[in-house]
């Protein structure tokens, strides 16, 4: 295969592990709407726990994305 | 990816000083109107009013968020870093704004600065100092005990160790990437849209209306988001150098 090649496609394979973090993100909410509405006056003070789970879960999906791009412009 | 090349302005190009280039960017234009900006949302904000018009309140909303935000990681303890995290995310939300105002209209181009890593990356390391500094001064060399979970069993420890220890190491990284990234992706994103538009409408009337349309309203919510995720990640940016803040005052 042409480098070239197989340099967009790596870069399209990247793009499946945005997509899966996409699921973890929604994951992170789904559960936390779940919970929050079972018990509405704790919700607010788990907030920050939200944010982390939301950020850890994210960081995933945008380091496929920067694999993405290394693999475009810097490879 | 033309709106990420960083220009020298005002003829400084071949400003230099021991062979290193300083010409004033327009990356550092826009930090200085970041900064200007912030200056003059604190200054009119800070007459100590005893009924609290509308710039106080939102002045006082933001500093009480921080406050709360760095009681509720850090405990009492936190209260001396106050000063930094609402300098920092007051920073990083302003920079994430400017950046989405659309100034290119009148000719102006705004440029998001956050969205280089060179930026984001200073700003980490500035927070991975800071717990650095914090962390040696008040413990000692006891704070390696961060790196120990309490009632780890004696086989474990080396191992538990080095996998503290490098995700210890990793958080300045991932501090920076998170930020830089988000920024990138959203203009990226806002980028390849508006490009579908201008083709589409290029191409004929038809593809104007089937293609164009539709993509030019996604636009509109896909900005939204924009703004929201701009406050977000300024959001967890303060949050996890609170965190990481926490581990240096508090050691767990």
């Amino acid at each position: 295969m042409d480098a070239e090649a197989a340099k967009l496609i790596g870069a399209g394979l990247a793009a499946v592990g945005a997509g899966i973090a996409s699921l973890g993100v929604g994951n992170v909410f789904a559960s936390f709407l779940e919970s929050a509405l079972r018990n509405p006056s704790a919700a607010d003070s788990q907030q920050g726990r939200l944010f982390i789970g939301f950020a850890a879960a994210e960081l995933l999906g945008l380091l496929s994305f920067v694999v993405a791009m290394i693999l475009i412009f810097v490879a | 990816m033309n709106q990420f090349a960083i220009e020298p302005m005002f003829g400084t190009g071949h400003w230099a000083i021991g062979g290193y280039n300083i010409a004033f960017t327009n990356s550092a234009l826009w930090m200085v109107v970041a900064a200007v900006a912030l200056w003059a949302f604190m200054f009119f904000g800070m007459k100590r009013q005893q009924v609290p018009g509308r710039w106080q309140m939102a002045v006082e909303t933001m500093s009480n968020f921080i406050d709360n935000l760095l009681l509720s990681n850090c405990g009492k303890g936190g209260k001396a870093f106050v000063p930094y995290v609402f300098s920092l995310f007051m920073f990083i939300l302003f920079a994430n704004l400017l950046g989405l105002l659309p100034f290119g209209l009148i000719g102006v181009h705004p440029f998001t600065f956050t969205s280089h890593f060179t930026a984001t990356g200073v700003l980490a390391i500035i927070s991975f100092s800071i717990v650095l500094i914090v962390g040696f001064w008040r413990h000692g060399l006891h704070f390696f005990t961060l790196f120990i979970p309490q009632g780890t069993p004696v086989p474990m420890i080396p191992i538990i160790f080095l996998i503290e220890l490098v995700s210890f190491m990793v958080r300045p990284f991932s501090l920076g990437l998170r930020l830089f990234v988000a920024m990138t992706a959203g203009h990226v994103l806002l980028k390849v849209l508006a490009g579908f538009v201008i083709n589409s409408t290029n191409a004929g009337a038809i593809y104007g209306l089937t293609v164009g349309l539709p993509t030019f309203a996604l636009m509109i919510g896909i900005s939204a988001l924009e703004v929201l995720v701009a406050a977000v990640q300024a959001y967890v940016f303060a949050l996890l150098t609170s965190l990481y803040i926490n581990d240096a005052v508090n050691l767990h």
